[in-house]
């Protein structure tokens, strides 16, 4: 216990230092506005901006993407209450209440709530990040190749099992990723393999940046043209008053709910955890659950403040959750997490376990940042408001070729080879595609990042069992995941067959918010 | 096109696709090598093997009629939606041509710098319907703080193709050369 205050204290001098505490500050406020426009959240701000860091330092890089990933939670609930469009998936339950609160010209009052709300969850959460991880990642240092492609199916499996999209789509996502992260050289011998057409810009293979920003760069952007396209052009924006009066009765309103956000934290952080799961759903669930803690759910929909703090709280949460398998266990909780540990194989980080005592300082340091970037992200949200209504006015056809230069320059710049931006506009044209016909991308992004990951994990552990793959399943970590792993895989198989043995009267879904 | 109609061409092109991927796969060795374990072609060409399972669920619930994607009769693209989507991936693809050239006729392309600002322009105004002075302003000021940013300070060269000539002064401005 102490000796975490230790390490702790240890990473706030280097979240603390004046060049990284720079980071943390740009990174909230560009996150900020990310996450406020509409259509972009926390993972296409990580992926197109991952490029820009390939200068900083380790612990400087990861700081100023976990800060935009702090920062654009925050931001996501911007444009949900303004617009009425979910500035990110994450930011959906949002707008349930908080788009009601802006019609009935209380905009001012879900903004604060959802900032103070996202505060409280972000709060709640990076302490019982602190002392979940180093036990967590203690355990995993004893973990070999067996446990790590156990744990990769865990997180594939939860894909299947849990992320309620067409089976065979989601199959499909994660075994086209594992495929795509393939390409190159075979890391055992050497040979050029999966050279398609004979193009010899396949044989650095592909890079997971060059599929994380053509679907969440270009293929996004392609989604919002159609989006406002339909939209023809006009503007829902509600207008928000704002005076330090009105802040501080808005302010003293939010500790009303206190009970809600301490419920959305300790729910988001745990269903964050869960790869597949994350901010979306646990931002759905705790605006269920918020309903009904409620002694007035028949407000909720109406413009219930508690509507705003609960999926607020929950979705800053998971998003600190999902960071605690990425860095303990080395298998990302989110796409966004996918990405930061894409990142840290870039940055010459061994991803897992070994980071906490290998480079306690990156580890340390993100920590303590996290701290920092949740204070300094509540801090700059409240301030700004009136600069993100102002960005929302901003016409999408000026932001949009802004952000597809970036995207560009993103998909050049980690091999600086234009045969990746050939590929980064395919996979953003095809990827946009797919989504129109409800094929999922996330799993497809994940499985790029952990393919090179998982690959040479069972080749190992079919090499110490000389081909055997009863080693999965009779080691102590190993076994109990890989089953864990299997009854999800074959959940969706296995539901309708207990219904039926049920008498088919379980047609109620679970608790779960949905829209009213 | 429906919905419906996209579903089936999709499955069908990513079938094509498993396929390809498997056959690609098995230049290496997909079985068991003594001594080395799993050869190199195996894992991509068994989850090639499961791609390919997967595209044919897709394709037997297709006609099974079963899903709410399979069922939809509506069109793809509502009426109106398809040109603006369109636009901006055509625009993009002749960016991307110009920046680097396609290998044809020996044309090595006008580089970032010369084809940015024409992507810009294109977008502002043809997309966007902006002013004149809006679209060539920022089709001007992008590419600027573009450079600024990634050249010279964060030291990412991006490719110039013809135009690299024109750049040796500003790097001679930069960096005193």
């Amino acid at each position: 216990m102490l000796e975490i205050f230790g390490l702790l204290a240890q990473g706030f001098t280097v979240a603390l230092q004046p060049f990284n505490l720079m980071l943390i500050i740009i990174g909230c406020a560009v996150g900020l506005f990310i996450g406020a426009m509409p259509g972009l959240g926390s993972v296409n701000g990580v992926a197109i901006l991952l490029p820009l860091t390939f200068l900083v330092p380790p612990e400087g890089a990861i700081i100023f993407l976990a800060a935009i990933y702090y920062g654009a939670m925050y931001g996501g609930a911007v444009s949900s209450i303004m617009l009425g469009i979910p500035g990110a998936s994450t930011a959906v339950a949002t707008t349930f209440d908080g788009r009601p609160l802006a019609k009935q010209g209380m905009a001012d009052k879900a903004l604060t709530t959802a900032a103070m709300a996202s505060f409280v969850g972000g709060t709640i959460s990076v302490i019982l990040f602190t002392f979940f991880a180093p036990p967590l990642a203690h355990v995993a240092l004893t973990f070999g190749a067996p446990e790590e492609f156990a744990l990769m199916m865990l997180a594939f499996a939860t894909f299947v099992g849990l992320g309620g999209d067409d089976l065979a789509k989601t199959i499909f996502s994660i075994c086209v990723g594992l495929v795509l992260a393939a390409v190159g050289l075979d890391i055992m011998s050497g040979a050029p393999r999966l050279v398609f057409g004979d193009i010899t810009g396949f044989l650095h293979g592909i890079n997971f940046l060059v599929l994380a920003i053509g679907i969440y760069g270009i293929g996004e952007m392609l989604w919002t043209v159609e989006e406002n396209a339909k939209a023809g052009g006009k503007s829902m924006l509600s207008e928000a008053v704002l005076t330090w009066e009105r802040t501080k009765t808005n302010l003293k309103e939010f500790l009303g709910t206190w009970k809600v956000a301490v419920m959305g934290s300790f729910l988001g952080y745990f269903v964050g955890i869960l790869p597949a799961a994350g901010a979306t759903p646990g931002a759905l669930m705790a605006y269920g659950f918020g309903k009904q803690m409620s002694k007035t759910p028949e407000k909720f929909g109406k413009g219930a403040i508690e509507g705003v703090t609960a999926p607020e709280a929950a979705n800053n949460a998971a998003s600190t959750g999902s960071m605690l398998p990425m860095l303990t266990l080395g298998i990302p909780g989110s796409p966004t997490t996918a990405i930061l540990l894409g990142g840290m194989v870039i940055w010459g980080l061994e991803p897992g376990p070994r980071l906490f005592t290998s480079n306690p300082d990156f580890v340390w340091g993100l920590i303590a940042s996290l701290y920092a970037a949740n204070l300094f992200a509540v801090i700059l949200n409240i301030l700004f408001i009136p600069a993100f209504i102002w960005v929302l006015k901003m016409p999408f056809t000026i932001l949009a070729p802004l952000i597809l230069t970036l995207c560009l320059v993103g998909g050049y710049a980690p091999t600086q080879d234009m045969h990746d931006v050939w590929l980064m506009l395919l996979f953003g044209i095809v990827g946009y595609l797919m989504r129109k016909l409800d094929y999922p991308v996330a799993p497809a992004v994940l499985a790029i990042v952990l393919g090179p990951l998982a690959e040479p994990a069972l080749r190992q552990s079919l090499l110490i069992s000389s081909g055997d793959p009863s080693i999965f399943f009779t080691r102590p970590y190993s076994g109990p995941i890989m089953v864990v792993a299997l009854i999800l895989l074959f959940l969706p198989a296995l539901a309708p067959i207990y219904r039926r043995l049920r008498g088919g009267n379980s047609g109620k879904a679970p608790t779960g918010g949905t829209a009213e | 096109m429906t919905v419906r109609t996209a579903e089936l061409l999709m499955g069908l092109a990513l079938a094509v696709l498993s396929a390809y991927f498997m056959w690609k796969s098995a230049e290496l060795p997909i079985g068991w090598v003594p001594d080395v374990g799993p050869g190199g072609g195996a894992w991509p060409f068994w989850l090639s093997a499961v791609m390919l399972g997967s595209c044919i669920w897709v394709l037997v619930n297709w006609v099974r009629r079963v899903g709410p994607v399979a069922t939809n009769e509506d069109p793809l693209f509502e009426p109106g939606i398809f040109l603006p989507v369109f636009m901006v991936g055509a625009a993009l693809t002749i960016c991307i041509a110009l920046i680097g050239g396609i290998g044809v006729g020996g044309f090595e392309g006008i580089g970032f710098y010369g084809a940015l600002p024409l992507f810009l322009l294109f977008y502002l105004k043809v997309m966007g319907n902006h002013s004149w002075l809006t679209a060539i302003g920022l089709a001007v000021l992008i590419p600027v703080i573009t450079f600024l940013f990634f050249e010279i300070m964060l030291k990412i060269t991006l490719p110039k193709g013809m135009t690299e000539p024109l750049f040796l002064p500003i790097y001679a401005f930069f960096y005193g050369l």
